[in-house]
C-alpha cells in the first residue's frame, strides 16, 4: 500500500459494517422473548397456573404444593428440554449449511436424525434399562453412522455431491433406518417405549436427561462459537478458504463432530424431528447476514424459541391431547423446503 | 530472480493425473500470463501453486521453501489466489467480503484492528468500489463482482497475486479496466501477478512473461515477443494466426485466425 494512500485514510471515517447492531438486537430481544415464552409455556397446560405461582415454584419451591410439583417435575424440564433441542438442531443446521455451502443441509434431511433414532431403537431392544448417559452416546454414534452412509451413497453418484443428491440420499437412508427401527420395535415389543420418540415430543424430558445432555451441548456450543469465524470462511468455498490460509480439513472435522453431538443429543430427547435446522439458519442469515460469529448464537436463540413455541402449540391445539411436535414443525418446514428446492438449491 | 518456482511437479485429481511433469519459474515483480486451450490444466497448475491441490510429485518453492513445509497461514500472507469459480454466499456485502482478506493476519476471533481496516479501506478504494461498500455482492454487475474478489485478494496484502481468468465474462471495456488495475498494482505496488487469460492480445499487451500450455505441458514460455509466434499458436491452439504489432504495447497481437483444419481445406481446394 503506497504511503500517499495510507495517509489519506481517515480511520474515524472508515466504515466498519452495520450488522452487529441487528445481531445484538436479536440476541437481546430473543433472550427476552425466550424468557417470556418459557414463562408462558410453564403456566399454561392441563391446569393453568398463574405467573406468580410459577415464579415462586422456581425460586421458593415448596414440595407440598401440587402446582409447584407439576412445575418442577413436569413442565420446567419439558420447556428447558424443548429449548435445548431447538438450540441443538438450529446450530447443527447452521454449521452444516455453512461448511458445505448446501442450503438444504439439515440434520433431519440429511438422515442424521434417523440414524440417531435407529440407535435408540437398538438400545431399547438390546439393552433395556440402559441409563440415559449411555443412551446419548449411542445416539451420537447413530448420527455419525447415518452421516457416513448418506455421504457415501451421495458420493457414489456420478457428478459429485450436489445439495439435492445429498438430500435424496438422506431421504433414502432415513426411510431405510426408520423402517428398521420400526421392525425392531415390533419384533422386540418396545413400541411403547419408542412411541414418544416417534411422535417427537419433549413431554418425557426429565431432569436426569437435562443433567446428562447439558454438558455435551454446552461443550458443543462453545466449540461451534470457536469455529464460527472459520465456518464463515468455509462458506466462501473451499478454494477461497484455503487461499486465505485456512486448514479446511481440520475445521470440517471438528465442525462435523460438533454437528453429530448436537443432533445426537437433540434426537435422544425429542426423536427425529426435522426442519428446525433448515428453517432457523435461513431466517437467521436473512436477519444478520453471513457472519457465522453472529449466525451461530442468534440461531441458537431463535431455534430454542421456535421449538418452545411449537411445543406450547402442540399442547394447546387440542387439549388434553398432544399434537406431535414434529408434525407441527413440518407444517412450516415442508413448504419452506419446497421453496428452497425450487430455487434450485443454489442459494448458498 | 524469482520467488516462486515450480519444480518437476505432477498434479491431478483423485484418480486422474492432469499434469505429469512441469517446471516453471515465475519472475518476481512481473506480470506472468498462462495461455492455453480449455481443459489443458491452467487452473490445475494455479491451484497447485496456491496449495489448493496437493502435488503428487515434485515441489513448489516460495521464497526458497517448499510450500508443503510452510504453514498454510504463512503462505496466505505472501500469496493470494482468486479461483476461477469463486462465488460469494448471498447477503454478503462488499465490505464484509473484502474484510475476509484479512484472515491470515488475524488471531483468535478475528475482530478487525486498525491495521486491518486500513488495508480493507485501501483495497476497496483502489478497486473503485468505495461507493458500493454496503451493497450485497450478488447485486453487482459481473465486472464489479470481479473487482470485489480482487479487492479481497488485495486486502490480504501479499506480494504475489494469482488470478484465474479475471476477465472472463466481462465486456471489452471492463476487461481493460481489470487489466489496467492489475498493471497499476504491478507498477506501483510491485506485486508479482500470475494469471490465466483467454484473450491472447490482452495477454501479449499486459504481460512481461507468458507461458503457453497444452495437455498439461508447457509448450513454450518467455516474453510475449517470443511466445506470440504463429508456429507456437499453431502448436498450442491448432490455429493459423496472422500476427502484427500492437500499436499500444509494441508486442505481437493476433489480427485474425483460422482453425488449422480450415486452412488445410482451403489449401486443398486451391490445389
Ligand atoms: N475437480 C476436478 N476433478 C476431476 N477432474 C477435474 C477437476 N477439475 C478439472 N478437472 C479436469 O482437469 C483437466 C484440466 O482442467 P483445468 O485445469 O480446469 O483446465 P483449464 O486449463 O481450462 O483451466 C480437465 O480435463 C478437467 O476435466
Ligand atoms: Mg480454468
Amino acid at each position: 500500500m503506497s504511503d500517499s494512500v495510507e495517509e489519506s485514510i481517515d480511520l474515524k471515517k472508515v466504515y466498519k459494517g452495520s450488522r452487529p447492531i441487528i445481531a445484538t438486537f436479536i440476541l437481546m430481544g430473543g433472550t427476552i422473548g425466550l424468557l417470556f415464552s418459557i414463562g408462558l409455556s410453564v403456566s399454561f397446560g392441563a391446569a393453568d397456573i398463574d405467573f406468580a405461582t410459577v415464579w415462586s415454584a422456581v425460586f421458593q419451591f415448596n414440595p407440598n404444593l401440587t402446582t409447584h410439583q407439576i412445575i418442577q417435575d413436569i413442565r420446567l424440564p419439558r420447556v428447558l428440554g424443548a429449548g435445548l433441542v431447538g438450540v441443538c438442531f438450529a446450530v447443527a443446521g447452521s454449521i452444516m449449511q455453512g461448511m458445505t455451502r448446501n442450503p438444504l443441509a439439515d440434520s433431519g434431511l440429511l438422515g442424521l436424525n434417523a440414524g440417531a433414532a435407529f440407535m435408540l431403537a437398538i438400545c431399547f431392544a438390546f439393552f433395556p434399562g440402559l441409563p440415559y448417559m449411555y443412551i446419548i452416546l449411542f445416539s451420537f454414534l447413530g448420527a455419525a453412522l447415518s452421516a457416513g452412509i448418506v455421504y457415501g451413497v451421495g458420493s457414489l453418484a456420478k457428478g459429485g455431491l450436489t445439495p439435492m443428491r445429498l438430500v435424496l440420499a438422506g431421504a433414502a437412508v432415513s426411510a431405510l433406518l426408520g423402517a428398521l427401527s420400526e421392525g425392531i420395535a415390533i419384533y422386540y415389543h418396545i413400541g411403547q417405549d419408542l412411541a414418544f420418540w416417534y411422535a417427537g415430543g419433549v413431554s418425557g424430558t426429565k431432569w436426569e436427561h437435562l443433567k446428562v445432555m447439558s454438558p455435551w451441548i454446552i461443550a458443543a456450543i462453545i466449540g461451534a462459537i470457536m469455529l464460527s469465524k472459520s465456518i464463515t470462511l468455509l462458506s466462501l468455498g473451499d478454494e477461497v478458504a484455503i487461499g486465505l490460509g485456512q486448514r479446511t480439513g481440520k475445521i470440517k472435522f471438528f465442525g462435523s463432530v460438533v454437528v453429530l453431538v448436537l443432533a445426537g443429543a437433540a434426537v435422544s430427547v425429542v426423536g427425529a424431528v426435522g426442519f428446525v435446522g433448515l428453517i432457523v439458519p435461513h431466517l437467521t442469515r436473512f436477519l444478520v447476514g453471513n457472519d457465522y460469529r453472529w449466525i451461530i448464537p442468534c440461531s441458537a436463540i431463535l431455534g430454542s424459541l421456535l421449538v418452545i413455541l411449537a411445543d406450547f402449540a402442540a399442547r394447546m391445539i387440542n387439549p388434553p391431547y398432544e399434537t406431535p411436535i414434529g408434525a407441527l414443525i413440518a407444517l412450516i418446514g415442508v413448504p419452506f423446503f419446497l421453496y428452497l428446492a425450487r430455487k434450485g438449491g443454489k442459494e448458498l | 530472480m524469482s520467488v516462486l518456482t515450480v519444480d518437476h511437479i505432477a498434479v491431478g485429481y483423485s484418480n486422474t493425473v492432469i499434469i505429469e511433469e512441469l517446471s516453471a519459474a515465475i519472475p518476481e515483480k512481473k506480470i506472468t500470463t498462462i495461455i492455453g486451450p480449455n481443459g489443458c490444466g491452467k487452473s490445475t497448475l494455479l491451484k497447485a501453486v496456491a496449495r489448493i491441490l496437493k502435488t503428487q510429485k515434485g515441489a513448489i518453492f516460495l521464497d526458497g521453501r517448499a510450500i508443503q513445509q510452510v504453514s498454510t497461514k504463512e503462505i496466505a500472507k505472501k500469496l493470494a489466489i482468486l479461483p476461477q469459480s469463486a462465488e460469494a454466499p448471498p447477503g454478503l456485502t462488499i465490505f464484509e467480503l473484502v474484510s475476509y482478506g484479512r484472515f491470515p493476519h488475524q488471531r483468535g476471533f478475528g475482530t478487525l484492528k486498525k491495521e486491518d481496516l486500513k488495508h480493507i479501506h485501501w483495497a476497496i478504494e483502489v478497486t473503485g468500489l468505495g461507493e458500493l461498500r454496503d451493497r450485497p455482492v450478488e447485486a453487482l454487475s459481473g465486472g464489479q463482482r470481479q473487482r470485489v474478489w480482487i479487492a479481497m485478494a488485495l486486502a490480504q496484502d501479499t506480494e504475489i497475486l494469482i488470478l484465474d481468468e479475471p476477465t472472463t465474462y466481462l465486456d471489452l471495456a471492463h476487461q481493460l479496466d481489470i487489466l489496467l488495475l492489475l498493471k497499476k498494482l504491478n507498477e506501483e505496488e510491485g506485486k508479482t501477478i500470475v494469471m490465466v487469460l483467454h484473450d491472447l492480445n490482452h495477454a501479449s499487451r499486459f504481460s512481461h512473461y507468458m507461458i503457453a500450455m497444452k495437455d498439461g505441458e508447457i509448450i513454450t514460455e518467455g516474453e510475449p515477443k517470443k511466445v506470440m509466434k504463429s508456429e507456437n499458436l499453431k502448436a498450442v491452439f491448432d490455429i493459423n494466426a496472422i500476427l502484427m504489432t500492437c500499436p499500444f504495447s509494441q508486442n505481437p497481437i493476433c489480427l485474425s485466425y483460422q482453425l488449422n483444419k480450415e486452412t488445410e481445406c482451403l489449401l486443398q481446394t486451391v490445389e
